[in-house]
């Protein structure tokens, strides 16, 4: 006997009253974000992916994706996804620890209202102000710098590593670690205490709550932050050039280098090349995330 | 008596006649003498539309300008933009601010025949070259005064201002420099930089160039400039950050390779800012003004070529430290600003520029070249 | 995560407040230096000494307020389109994302990879497959700033739906929906009372990552010849150096002032303990049967 009094509506949609199997409807509900999809982004990708196969002439060819080959394009490749592999890791595990610190507070307190909001600005933080607020304070000529210095620590004294890889992961944690903490939070605030004291009273530690428990409930919205934050580096454009201006070091200045020089190096076909190159291989990644997520779903 | 009213009469038959002439000649009321909208999309010259005042009315009716790419503090265009403005009530839309010469062609192939497509161009030579199927052939009203290897015989583009690839730098945080060669010193640690990547930029390509000629090399052949630069690195004194106002201030990269007018506006925030022109490395650029073929408001385009190219125009570039196309001919006739050409940074020596194929040859070298020298 | 105090070990309460303060320290120095060494370089005057000239100047600077309203510029444009972009993203995202955990999980995959596609693709070369739809929309539909709205959706995709995948994922949402199914609610009954409330922080974090996001955006409206409140303060920080820093901090300020108050405009009470209501009618019906 349902308490309700009208007849238990179940999700079978596609249930027939009669015999035979009637044709689920369900596929509906998800046409306007494909449609939408479809439109902007799916059509202006198709678009670039076939630029990619036209040289300057406008003729078909291949060519473009030859000089992939190039050895500088082949550098920018490794230096870009290091530099997005290490910034998602590193930022994704520092923000999950923040967020962790911001979850257990006062969930409507000023400070989680505060930092949430500070968040939401820094994740979008970028470019050359970013890359002018690291100059200015760690930088050759920034006050904590010359602070060090004249107390005879010289942090440069082997090279100039802001305006280098290193640099660049230091100044891309400033936005993936707030990035990390506003699409964490809300994994965080899905655990409940009772579950934390559930564990202890069957006399499990600290450890056996992480293992057992909140790590793998968290874990798959922990990796997708990581995936998250990879693709964010990964397309990073104008705080890698506002720091290292020289010799395109990250794809996105390749491309850039592709559709803007003016000196004559145009080639637009080139450049898109490098951004159908960019999809692959955060396809590839992403096929890595998913098949990491069932695995893991499995074990813990 | 009989004579006189004949007299009379003849008078005013003559007077007459001269006032219905008069009025036929003063332009834009006789219905021949107007530039229309389907005119002034391909007409050649301001006379070729009905004379200027016919040119200005179509501008002022369309009431709009759309450009590009130019930033308020380059080679004073803040002040052309304002003027312009404010003289013919012409509201101007100003785009992209930071884009680069190819940007500024990339709008204009990317926006078509729509209304927010680019009227006017200002570009580099290597990309105006590139582009000419573009541009819309113009001579302005003054165009005896350009010389003719400033300007594309029919008018599809036209050289407008230019000035000489320098080292600015801050002289109340490094030693004044006399020679290319004191950027080696030890004062100069992490301190010098390029405008830009140069297989991106053109500043930075002439930067290089300009390197290049200063420690002996020739316009045909920039791996002197190349090799100055992997030595500059070498030595540590190279800095691979981009140069902003905001660096310059700070002085993370007080001493920049950079055309000398744009560099002259380090200035504003570095009282002790210094332009250096090597005398063996006068290596002169010039930029050039095209008229888009598809412009939406095509009059204005036009009267917009006319004022950057009358004495008006031309001086207040002078006042941004840039050398205008017309220089020589304004100083002849005595319509330049003259303290505004006195405040000029000195250059002695014989200027270069670099042709067509030597800046493409510059190009390939660097591509295949660059980032070895400065990794 | 509620902290109830009573129930909690002592021990463990001091530790998780000693972490947490450590975190904030840290967070502190490594997040406020730069931005104090940009607040710093934007008073300081030629000579070295303090000044509030830079700051002064931006007051004078009429374009990047972007008056008139019906063809706006810089921040009235912004405004307008991180209105427009979040409330269309919530109404596209949140249903499809419920629907496909429903319905379609085997989609789920598809739509978050989907949903990553925006990110993978650098905005200066998004813009170039962009040009062809501008140019259509420009001459047959509209070429007001207010079209950007249709790509910013885009942009924000990847950001929202993690925000939102999170906060659906921390929920029972087969349960939830089948418990307001079965007393009678219709699917937008079970979206906007049922669902909703409960993702509410996670729509919080979507909105305010659209909203910065929209208010930050640069290099599409950019390439797209569109003035909005990035382009403007661009224009506007040429000026000199102070002037650029100046206005950089500023729209920094503007943003977060802005988040703080949807923040606290748009956040619900959490309730600590107690079960939603959703799932106490559910679990009363279950066991009613």
């Amino acid at each position: 006997m349902t308490t309700a009094g009208s007849p238990a509506v179940t999700t079978n949609v596609g249930r027939p009253l009669l015999g035979g199997r009637r044709f689920s409807l369900d596929w509906v509900g998800a046409l306007p974000f494909f449609a939408y999809v479809g439109l902007f982004l799916a059509l202006p990708t198709a678009i670039i992916a076939i630029g990619a196969f036209f040289d300057a002439n406008n003729s078909l060819t291949l060519d473009n994706f030859v000089h992939l080959g190039r050895n500088y394009v082949v550098q920018a490749t490794i230096t870009t996804t290091v530099v997005s592999a290490v910034t998602a890791l590193l930022g994704a595990f520092l923000g999950a620890l923040l967020a962790y610190a911001i979850a257990t507070g006062n969930p409507n307190g000023v400070l989680r209202r505060t930092l949430v909001s500070a968040s939401g600005v820094l994740a979008q933080f970028g470019g050359v102000t970013l890359a002018f607020a690291f100059i200015a304070s760690i930088g050759p000529a920034g006050f904590v710098y010359l602070f060090f210095q004249s107390h005879g620590f010289d942090y440069y004294s082997k090279s100039l590593w802001l305006f280098d890889t290193p640099g660049l992961i230091v100044v891309y944690l400033y936005f993936q670690i707030p990035l990390m903490v506003l699409v964490f939070l809300p994994a965080l605030d899905g655990i409940k205490p009772q579950w934390r004291e559930a564990t202890e009273s069957l006399g499990g530690s600290t450890w056996h709550y992480w293992r057992h428990v909140a790590g793998p409930l968290l874990f798959p919205a922990f990796l997708g932050g990581v995936l998250l934050l990879f693709a964010n580096a990964f397309s990073a454009y104008a705080t890698a050039n506002a720091l290292i201006n020289q010799g395109a070091p990250v794809l996105a200045q390749q491309i850039s280098n592709g559709l803007s020089s003016e000196v004559g190096a145009v080639e637009p076909g080139f450049a898109k090349a490098i951004a159908v190159e960019m999809v692959v291989i955060v396809t590839v990644i992403t096929i890595l995330y998913s098949l990491l997520q069932r695995r893991t779903a499995r074990w813990l | 008596m009989r004579l006189g009213s004949l007299t009379r009469r003849l008078g005013l038959a003559v007077v007459a006649i001269f006032v219905v002439a008069a009025c036929g000649s003063s332009g834009g009321g006789g219905g021949t003498a107007s530039c229309s909208e389907s005119k002034a999309k391909t007409t050649t010259s301001a006379a070729a539309c009905g004379g200027m005042d016919a040119l200005v009315a179509a501008a002022k009716a369309e009431g709009k300008l759309n450009v590009i790419a130019l930033p308020r503090d380059w080679a004073n265009y803040g002040k052309e933009l304002d003027t312009f403005a404010a003289k013919y009530g012409i509201a101007i839309t100003s785009d992209n601010p930071d884009g680069s010469s190819q940007d500024e062609v990339n709008a204009v192939n990317q926006l078509g025949t729509t209304s927010r497509a680019p009227d006017v161009l200002d570009i580099g030579m290597a990309v105006a070259l590139a582009n000419t199927t573009l541009f819309a052939p113009y001579k302005v009203t003054t165009w005896a005064d350009i010389l003719d290897t400033q300007k594309e015989s029919t008018g599809v583009w036209f050289q407008d201002y230019g000035g000489f690839m320098s080292i600015g730098y801050d002289s109340s945080k490094v030693p004044t420099i006399t020679s290319i060669d004191d950027l080696f010193k030890p004062e100069f640690k992490g301190k010098v930089a390029l405008n830009g990547d140069p297989t991106k930029a053109n500043a930075a390509l002439n930067g290089v160039m300009m390197a290049n000629l200063a420690e002996g090399g020739s316009l045909d052949d920039v791996s002197k400039g190349v090799d100055f630069f992997h030595r500059l690195k070498v030595a540590g004194n190279f800095s691979k950050t981009q140069a902003t106002t905001a660096t310059v201030k700070n002085g993370t990269t007080p001493v920049v390779f950079d055309w000398d007018y744009l560099s002259a506006a380090h200035g504003k925030d570095v009282p002790a800012w210094k332009v250096f022109v090597p005398n063996n490395a006068v290596l002169g650029g010039y930029y050039a003004q095209a008229v888009n073929k598809n412009a939406p408001h095509p009059a204005a385009a036009r009267l917009w070529e006319e004022f950057l190219y009358s004495d008006e125009g031309q001086n207040i570039w002078l006042q941004g430290l840039a050398r205008p196309v017309r220089q020589a001919a304004m100083t002849k006739s005595g319509t330049v600003d003259a303290s505004a050409a006195a405040a000029l940074p000195p250059v002695n020596g014989t200027p270069q520029f670099m042709s067509d194929s030597q800046a493409t040859a510059a190009k390939n070298y660097l591509v295949a070249n660059w980032l070895k020298a400065i990794s | 995560m509620a902290v109830a105090r009573r129930g909690v070990h002592r021990t463990r309460w001091l530790k998780l407040q000693t972490f947490r303060y450590v975190v904030f320290a840290l967070a502190a120095v490594y997040f406020l230096v730069p931005l104090g060494a940009m607040l710093e370089f934007s008073t300081r005057a030629n000579d070295g000494s303090r000044t509030l000239e830079y700051w002064k100047s931006i007051f004078d600077y009429k374009e990047m307020v972007g008056f008139p309203i019906d063809n706006p510029t810089g921040i009235i444009a912004s405004l307008q389109l991180a209105v427009i972009t979040s409330l269309v993203m919530l109404a596209l995202l949140v249903p499809t994302m419920v629907w496909v955990r429903l319905k379609l999980p085997r989609l789920s995959r598809i739509v978050e990879f989907i949903s990553l596609l925006p990110l993978t693709i650098p905005a200066i070369v998004l813009v170039v497959g962009l040009y062809p739809m501008y140019i259509w929309l420009g001459t047959n539909v509209s070429d007001s700033i207010l079209t950007l709205a249709l790509s910013y959706i885009v942009l924000v995709l990847p950001y929202a739906y993690r925000a939102l995948d999170a906060g659906l994922g921390a929920i029972d949402v087969k349960t939830l929906s089948e418990a307001a199914r079965s007393l009678g609610a219709s699917w937008f009954a079970v979206m906007w009372r049922v669902i909703v409330p409960n993702i509410s922080n996670a729509i919080l974090n979507a909105t305010l990552l659209s909203v910065a996001l929209v208010l930050g955006e640069y290099t599409v409206a950019n390439n797209l010849l569109y003035n909005n409140l990035q382009v403007e303060l661009v224009h506007l920080g040429r000026t000199n150096a102070g002037v650029s820093i100046a206005v950089a901090v500023a729209s920094l300020l503007f943003a977060f002032f802005l988040l703080v108050i949807l923040a606290f405009v748009g956040s619900r009470p959490r309730r600590e303990f107690k079960e939603e209501p959703a799932t106490m009618l559910a679990s009363q019906s279950l066991t009613g049967i």
